[in-house]
């Protein structure tokens, strides 16, 4: 299968004022497959995260030199609007944090933001994305009870609906199984899975049987750089760098 | 195997043990080899007898090995070159188990032959079954110090044994041929070398573990 670059980064720094947080990453991340971020806190794999749909820019002294294009267009062009981007580059946080408001509301609320008022189209939605989410037979019954009665796995399947309502192509997930129990995990595993055929995900965790498990690509960061990129498979069983190999076997530090 | 690392320190002494066991393990097979080749040089079945009785120790340690393997595999998660280490590891104890399997089958031969005049000199066999230990040796060295190296010329001697083997193939033939009585010998013989010839193949596949082990490569050291 022809495998497309989604996402192309090229020479990119990053710095928080004076320190340096990414340095150097050239990387291509492939439309439709999932990537995983690894390695240690601190080491820049959030930060890139964030840099792929301007996240970052919301923090004081942030700077970024490089290009970074989603779809061949540069992100970080003066002409890009950021709200859109977001609306195509959607993330997934660390906690679930639904709004407090009905199941069906958290899900109508970016469609109606983006002008869909009718209710037999926010119905289809609604429906369709926790069907993506492989929420809705848990919730179909109740769609006009409050979202913060779930359990904190429907709640983060109910915030992945949410962000598949405003139908976007890139997926950003920040450690997104964290607060989670072993089941609701591997459910959130699961659809991430199933999401990869419509979507190209990037993943950051800090669970390394979860980047083996979901990931097609990992890229192992470490004080900034990007140490190495490659198939899963091959990090896995047989990494190129010594440093990533003592990451992920646990002889860390 | 030289493994510092604070982080993991149960893990690593769990490795080391493991890799400790399998040269236990070894170092029963090589004794099994050749005692089995000895029993028959000198036609002694005492000695044979000791052989077919030890490799029930050697089937249990195998299975030990094994079992301490899924519980690493189970509770460690082992990936990356620890993965590589607990994979070869499993071929490793499956390829001296058959070899201890094989020396039972060379002793119980001596068992068969023990009260008959041998029909012919054994030179050729005792030089393959020296051969085959020194293979079984070198590979176990070679995995101990992760000597690649070491490795791939312990499996270059395959050939010679591969060409023991014709020659003693072709000569066993030619006695049979020419008087049939030596047949039931004969053949029991030819499956000696054929024993024999087997032992330096999974030797060949330990080599090839090694390297597996140590580069992530896959490599026929078997041409």
């Amino acid at each position: 299968m022809q495998e497309n670059k989604k996402i192309a980064v090229e020479n990119l720094n990053l710095y928080y004022g004076e320190h340096q947080a990414l340095i150097d990453i050239n990387v291509d991340l492939k439309e439709q497959k999932i990537t995983a971020l690894i390695g240690p806190s601190g080491c820049g794999k959030s930060t890139f995260l964030r840099v792929l749909n301007r996240m970052n820019d919301l923090i004081d002294g942030v700077r970024i030199a490089g290009k970074v294009t989603v779809d061949g267009e540069d992100i970080y062009d003066n002409n890009m609007d950021v709200v859109s981007l977001r609306k195509k580059v959607g993330m997934v946080f660390q906690r679930p944090n639904p709004f407090p408001m009905s199941i069906y509301d958290n899900i109508a609320y970016g469609p109606r933001i983006h002008g869909i008022k009718k209710k037999q189209v926010l119905d289809e939605l609604v429906e369709r994305s926790l069907q993506q989410s492989a929420l809705w037979d848990e919730v179909k019954d109740r769609l006009n009870k409050p979202a913060l009665g779930l359990s904190g796995g429907q709640q983060q399947r109910l915030c992945i609906a949410r962000l598949l309502a405003v139908e976007p192509d890139v997926l950003l997930m920040d450690e997104p199984t964290s607060a989670l129990d072993p089941i609701s995990t591997l459910k959130v595993e699961e659809l991430i899975h199933e999401l990869k055929n419509t979507y190209t995900i990037v993943i950051v965790t800090h669970n390394m049987q979860q980047a083996a498990r979901v990931s097609d690509y990992t890229a192992y960061f470490l004080t900034g750089e990007l140490v190495e990129f490659d198939h899963t498979e091959q990090i896995f069983t047989r990494p190129r760098d010594q440093r990533t190999e003592d990451y992920i076997t646990g002889r860390f530090g | 195997m030289t493994i510092m690392s604070s982080t993991r320190q149960t893990y690593d002494k769990a490795l080391e043990d493991l890799q400790r066991e399998i040269l236990r393990l070894g170092s029963l097979v090589e004794a099994a080899i050749d005692e089995a080749v000895h029993s028959l040089a000198k036609q002694d079945a005492k000695l044979a007898q000791r052989v077919i009785d030890g490799d029930e120790a050697i089937d249990n340690l195998k299975r030990e090995i094994e079992d301490k393997c899924m519980i690493l595999i189970a509770t460690q998660q082992p990936i990356a070159k620890d993965l590589r280490r607990i994979g070869t590891a499993f071929g490793i104890i499956t390829d001296l188990e058959r070899m201890g399997d094989h020396a039972t089958d060379i002793a119980k031969i001596t068992l068969r032959l023990a009260n008959e005049p041998l029909i012919k000199p054994l030179i050729d066999i005792p030089r393959m079954a020296k051969l085959a230990q020194n293979m079984v040796r070198s590979v176990l060295d070679s995995y101990v110090n992760a000597d690649i190296e070491l490795a791939q010329k312990a499996c270059s001697k395959d050939d010679e044994i591969d060409h023991l083997y014709r020659q003693v193939f072709d000569e066993l033939l030619e006695i049979m041929q020419r008087d049939p009585r030596t047949v039931v010998q004969g053949t029991h013989l030819l499956l000696v070398a054929r024993y024999l010839e087997r032992i330096a193949d999974h030797a060949t596949n330990i080599g090839e573990g090694v390297l597996y082990l140590e580069t992530g490569e896959r490599k026929d050291l078997n041409l």
